[in-house]
Order: structure tokens, then sequence, then C-alpha cells
């Protein structure tokens, strides 16, 4: 069999940034997808934030299998009865504001992407060793056949098997990753425009903390796909398993609390699907490269979770690039060597992956505070209730209602330390 | 809505070869059920005290073989094209 330059193992958007990349400047690659597709194995929550991909493919929204554009941006706090949202809209929303997307048609897209400039990509292949010449990789297994190559490139995904085989890092712990459950629920297009307000191709991003993680640290969400939903659950595994608590049961709660049933009445579940999220940041990171391998995007860790972001798409993109302008490098010097694949975290130590993984190296920690799925979404719901009833009583002003639903649920010191804490870390 | 009738809207190609195995006697000297918990396909089901387990139904998240730390859970991709195929993902 040829000698391929690159073998990229999984065709998510990691594995096609990077084979694309590398196949525009004449190498030759091969991509591996143990699915029947690209994306078949994939899902996410739905919302993508875009700046890489535009730099790859510009204009690339107008041409890519995009459900919607976000231009309202909610996040609630849930108790079992009641909400309280931050409500974000704009008419001037724009590609920064993020796409919605589903990961079976998207992947397909950007994988053909990779095709046209040059990548074979080979379906229904699962990479499970790798071919060593004196200690380095060099190339991978599928079952019995052999598959050379100068370079190995690991895309294959958070639950990557291949990246502790190469001893490029431990498996992640149960507090290193989150569960994400969903399902797509198909409602007709006027029916989403009219309920979450949106005109056109107009999308909603909600997102949720509180009673829909039964106060474990997670969250909600709800996204608006073209004609259906995209509604799940993303929980702390370790949280799962000491609580005893199934996130599959938490997303039968998101669906059946008051708020969210109205967004999804009537609406036909067609699909439900899971995945792991690497989310410790800083505190996961892989030995990037090896002689003769690299490893990228999930399969690297590479996700931001901020409670406010969780972005691993881009970073995913924005890593693949890198592992390309490096092994092209590489390539030119003819040297795939640790040494000279070094480069690659070099460059993600210049770009946003590495810093921010850096300037958010604390928000894990402070994300794993329970106050914040708890206390605080029941304290700011009791108060609002509070401030918006007239049961016939003298009424106190807004200030002192607060106060009063704070007694006994938390004391000023913990709500000063849990500010500084969130004014350090997020 | 039944995690069951949710598998049933997916589209899964089973493979004959099975790509999870569960040593069950580590199983017995665990009683911390923390497979049953993690999978969100109820693939690990405890009956009479013991885990009993399908891998029809698995989703490939890989929680169980993070979670379980006896070393019960043998768990290796179900071979290429086989197993969990989204449709929307």
């Amino acid at each position: 069999m040829d000698k391929f330059d690159a073998i990229v193992v999984g065709a998510g958007p990691a594995g096609c940034a990077t084979a694309y990349t590398m196949a525009r400047e004449g190498l030759q690659v091969l991509v591996l997808e143990r699915g029947k597709y690209p994306g078949a194995k994939n899902m996410w929550g739905g919302a993508f934030f875009g700046p890489v991909m535009e730099e790859i493919f510009p204009d690339f929204w107008k041409e890519a299998p995009v459900e919607r554009s976000v231009s309202r941006h909610t996040i609630s706090m849930l108790t079992e009865h009641e909400s309280l949202s931050f409500d974000f809209r704009s008419d001037r929303a724009d590609k920064n504001h993020g796409f919605i997307i589903l990961r079976a048609k998207f992947d397909q897209w950007l994988a053909k992407k990779a095709e046209q400039a040059g990548a074979i990509i080979a379906t229904s292949l699962e990479a499970d060793d790798f071919l060593y010449e004196g200690g380095a990789v060099a190339g991978v297994k599928v079952g019995s056949e052999s598959f050379p190559a100068s370079v190995v490139i690991l895309a294959d995904g958070a639950n990557s098997l291949l990246a502790a085989k190469a001893g490029l890092r431990k498996e992640f712990g149960l507090h290193d990753v989150k569960q994400g459950v969903k399902e797509v629920i198909q409602l007709p297009r006027e029916v989403i425009e009219d309920r979450f307000g949106l005109q056109d191709d107009e999308g909603a991003a909600l997102e949720f903390i509180g009673s829909c993680t039964r106060g474990l640290p997670g969250g909600g969400f709800l996204y608006t796909n073209h004609d259906s939903l995209s509604v799940g659950v993303v929980v702390q595994l370790a949280a799962v398993g000491e609580q005893k608590v199934k996130a599959s049961d938490l997303l039968e709660d998101f669906k059946n609390h008051p708020l969210i049933q109205r967004y999804i009445s009537k609406g036909k579940t067609v699909e439900y699907s899971a995945h792991l999220i690497p989310v410790t940041g800083v505190k996961i990171l892989p030995t990037f490269a090896k002689d003769g391998i690299l490893i990228t995007g999930d399969a690297a860790g590479l996700v931001l979770g901020t409670g406010l972001i969780l972005e691993g798409a881009n970073f995913a993109m924005a890593s693949g690039v890198a592992a390309a302008q490096t092994v092209i490098k590489a390539k030119k010097a003819g040297d795939f060597t640790t040494k000279a694949l070094d480069h690659y975290e070099g460059l993600l130590k210049s770009r946003f992956v590495l810093k921010e993984l850096n300037a958010f190296k604390r928000a894990p920690e402070f994300l794993e505070n329970e106050r914040i799925y708890n206390t605080y979404p029941e304290l700011l719901c009791s108060a609002a209730m509070k401030m918006f009833e007239n049961d016939g009583t003298v009424r106190e002003g807004s200030f002192k209602t607060l106060m009063g639903s704070m007694k006994g649920k938390i004391s000023i010191w913990q709500l000063m330390k849990d500010a500084w804490m969130a004014k350090e870390s997020l | 809505m039944k995690v069951e009738e949710k598998l049933a809207l997916n589209k899964f190609e089973i493979d004959k070869e099975v790509h999870i195995t569960v040593d069950e006697s580590k199983c017995r000297e665990c009683n911390m059920t923390v497979c049953v918990y993690t999978c969100p396909a109820d693939c690990y089901v405890l009956r009479d005290q013991h885990i009993t387990f399908s891998y029809e139904g698995c989703l490939e998240c890989g929680s169980c073989r993070i979670a379980c730390d006896k070393g019960a859970i043998k768990w290796v991709n179900p071979r290429g094209g086989f197993g969990i195929s989204y449709q929307f993902g």
C-alpha cells in the first residue's frame, strides 16, 4: 500500500479542518472515519461559533447546512415551578453570534470540502491500533490491514481510544467529563418561529441551570433548528455516579418543566443521542505531539467550558489547522520527530486555543460549586415570586425581599466568597 | 418517554461481534452500580442484585468505560460502519 503523508483518524470538525488544510497544500491525506458517513457518530448541543470556520471557508454559512443563525440568546434559572430569564435579542446579530447546526448534515458537508481539496475520506473504517517504526508511530491498523503514513493525526473525539494507546494522555476521569443527552424534536417551522419569536432564519439558543440537573453541576439547553428543536441536558459524570441520578431521567424532568413543556408541546421526538464532553480544560491537556503523531480537538480535551460558554468545535478546528500547518512544515523538512512536531503546541499557545483555556483555567473548579445550580436559582426565583405578587399584605422594598429570600439558604459570607470566585474564574 | 422507546427511533446497524464485554465476577464484588446510572441508554440493568448488560442500544459515548473503576468493562468501538448512525446529531 502507498504511504500517505498523513492519516487523520476521525472526520469531525478537527479531522476535516486538518485534512482540508493539508490536502490544499498538496499533501497525500487519508481520513479514516469509523461511522458509515462523517457525522454518524457525532452529536452536540447545537450552537456553533464559526471564526475558524470563517477563516478556512469564507462565507461558509451561505453554503453550509446551517439550521438557523442565533439572534436570541437566553440564560434561565429554573426551579421546579418557576423560571427567571436573562433574554438577549438583537436584530443586528451577525455571524459572530453563532449558528445552530445538526452534525450529521454538517460533518458530511465539511468532509466533502476536504475531499474536494484532495483528501481521501474512507468511511466505515475503524483505526484500532498503530504501526510503529523504531518506536515512532508510522501509520495505523484497521483490524489486520495496515495503513502506513509519515504522521498520524488523532481527531477521534472525546472518547478517543487511541489517545491513551499512543501514550499521549491518561484516560479522562469522572470529574473531567460531562455527559450530554439530547432529543431532536420535530415541529413545523412556523410553530417554532411563533413560539420563540423568530423570523425567517433567525434562531434561539436557550440555556438553563437549576432544577434541570436537580442541582448537580451542568445545565439544560434548547436550540431551534429549521424544523426541529434540540433539547438536552449536560451533567457532570461524577455527579451522575455519586448521586445515582440518570441523565436520561433529568432530560425527562427538563422536558416536563412548565417552561420547556410549552416550547416542545405537540412535537415528535425523532432521535435520542448522547456524548461526552471533556470540561476540565488545562488540567487534562495531553502531550500534544510524539514521534509521528499529533492529537487534536476533543480527543486532546480542547474544550472551553465557563458556564456561559461551552465551546468545542471552534477549538477543534483551530487545533486541526495548527496540526496541519505543523505537518506541512515537517514534510518540507522531512522531519516528523517529536522535536519537529512540537511546533504544534507553540501554534496552539500563540492562538486563542491555549490562551483562552489558560485564561479560564479556574472556571472548571468554580463550576463544581453546587450552590450555582441549587441555592442561587431557588433564591432568585423565590425573590422574583415575592416581587411579582400582591397577596394583600404590606410589601417590602426589593432589596429587603431579596435579603429575606436569602435567609436560611445562604450566608453573606458564602455569597461574597462565590462572587469573588466568579470574578476570578469567569 | 422511556429510554427504550427513544432508542427505537435511532438507526443502528447491530454487529454480531460484541464491542463491550462485562466481567460479571468483578461486578459481584461491586455495589456501586455506577454503570447503571452513567449509561444514558440503559444498557446496564440491575436485576436481583446482578448487573445484566446488553450492547445493542449503546450510543458509544464511553461513559461506562470511564465510570467503572473495577476494570469490569472491556470497551472497543464497534467495527467500522456498525453501531449507532445519527441522522441528526
